[in-house]
């Protein structure tokens, strides 16, 4: 249970630890806030030649509104987060959903870039920034690019990064005031991995009717699965509850949830039913209570 | 020869420059070098909270972070919660309401229970057991656990923790 043997660097600058990436490519692996890698490192199911360490690359941690937008460094602490009062009243379900990560200790530690990029397929924050539709800034030798969280996510503990890449930013376009949100999970103790869960959000017309919704689930697919069958059936409706039921049945249809110790595939999908039900009454009622 | 690496950081108010080797953990750093051997290790892999320090004033656990890391860092170990002979206001709850029995996670949630305190100096229980939630304890149930805290936060609301 110690870590095998590794060249470190703890460069200070992103260009330094991109010129690192260069030179091991697929042999270095980035250790953030390590609370994911520490312990892969630990079992020795981790072997890099070379750990980069960027916890030094203090201009990476940042909370920041650019209009419509909240810009979030990707070595920001999940603690900044969840304390921060302009993520509370801007973007209130990650603050909701961060809450739901491991535990204090954890939160202290993990950044917001590291658990996109090691992808946990229960993890909350992939599930909640593909809700919000959010873009990821990535830099690498020949520049930045920007990718969208749904493409980001390319499979079980798989994303679009190239070795020689790194994740530098979210952006998570901000929804209207009165938008409504929920975040629901179930796991056996709070800070577990998600057995199940959802991040939903819906913003209602001048007839109270849903605009938009998103309604995107953890941890019953290889990647955070967004259940367009159910955003696409409730728009342009009112948000009732026969149309939440038959949202939340389409939403555990369209899940492909593993079965393991934690549950079995079908215990699962019907998890699926009973939370995103939950969401959306929740996500619905704020909305509502938002147009008052 | 493995490649070694110089460190500067301060435990429990005295400063120490030691070499370590990159893979070293802080925890084995804690308990082999400076034979700080309070900080306990218990799963290795961060589920278990017995390695749990605090590290710039935040609970971190040892385990799940480098010596190297914390190069720099200014760290409080059980060791450094005590003043002299006399405990600390929570060790002292902890003696008083029982929440111990064998021990092993103690020092973990004793830091824990601190960090929380000097953030919070009058939590819920249901603040309390989300603040220890990092922390698995096999003997008490955590029953005795939440009422030291509790004493300990009725105590220290009188007189205000030193600032360690």
């Amino acid at each position: 249970m110690k870590p095998a043997q590794f060249d470190y660097f703890a460069p200070a600058k992103i260009r330094d630890a991109l010129a690192l990436l260069e030179e091991y490519k697929d042999e270095a692996k980035i250790l953030a806030g390590g609370q994911s890698l520490m312990p892969l490192l630990n079992m020795r199911l981790a072997r890099p030649r070379a750990l980069i360490d960027i916890n030094r690359i203090t201009s990476h941690s940042y909370i920041r509104r650019e209009n419509s937008v909240l810009a979030i460094g990707a070595l920001t602490r999940h603690r900044e987060i969840e304390t921060s009062p302009l993520v509370r009243q801007k973007c209130p379900v990650l603050a909701e959903a961060v809450r739901w990560i491991g535990y204090p200790q954890i939160r202290n530690r993990g950044t917001m870039g590291g658990s996109l990029a090691h992808a946990h397929p229960a993890a909350e924050l992939p599930a909640v920034v593909t809700a919000l539709r959010g873009e990821l800034r990535v830099i690498g030798p020949a520049g930045e690019r920007t990718v969208k969280a749904e493409e980001f996510f390319q499979g079980f503990f798989t994303v679009a990064l190239e070795p020689n890449e790194i994740l530098s930013e979210v952006r998570l376009a901000l929804w209207p005031k009165n938008a409504g949100f929920s975040f629901k999970e179930i796991n056996r103790r709070h800070g577990d991995f998600a057995i199940a869960g959802v991040a939903a959000l819906i913003s209602l017309n001048e007839r109270k009717e849903c605009a938009e919704s998103s309604i995107v689930l953890a941890g019953v697919n290889p990647t955070p699965l967004r259940a367009k069958r159910s955003e696409k059936l409730l728009k342009g409706r009112k948000i009732t509850r026969d149309i939440i039921e038959t949202a939340a049945a389409l939403a555990a249809e369209d899940s492909d949830p593993p079965s393991d110790v934690h549950g079995s595939a079908d215990y699962r999908r019907e998890l699926v039913k009973v939370i995103v039900r939950r969401a959306l009454e929740e996500a619905g009622a704020r909305a509502m209570q938002n147009e008052k | 020869m493995a490649r070694m690496y110089p460190i500067k950081l301060t435990v429990n108010g005295i400063e120490y420059e030691r070499t370590v080797e990159a893979r070293k953990l802080l925890a084995d750093f804690l308990r082999d070098d400076l034979e700080l051997t309070g900080t306990h290790v218990g799963c290795e892999h961060g589920a278990c909270g017995a390695c749990t320090v605090i590290m710039n004033g935040q609970t971190a656990q040892s385990c799940l972070m480098l010596a190297v890391q914390a190069d720099g860092a200014e760290i409080l170990t059980v060791e450094g919660l005590a003043d002299g002979a006399g405990l600390h206001p929570i060790q002292q709850a902890f003696l008083d309401c029982h929440a111990l029995q064998c021990g092993f996670c103690t020092p973990g949630v004793l830091l824990s229970a601190h960090a929380l305190l000097q953030e919070n100096s009058h939590p819920t229980e249901e603040e309390i057991r989300q603040g220890i939630s990092g922390h698995i304890c096999r003997c008490t149930g955590y029953v005795n656990i939440v009422k030291a805290i509790q004493a300990a936060a009725e105590k220290t609301a009188v007189a205000p923790l030193n600032a360690k």
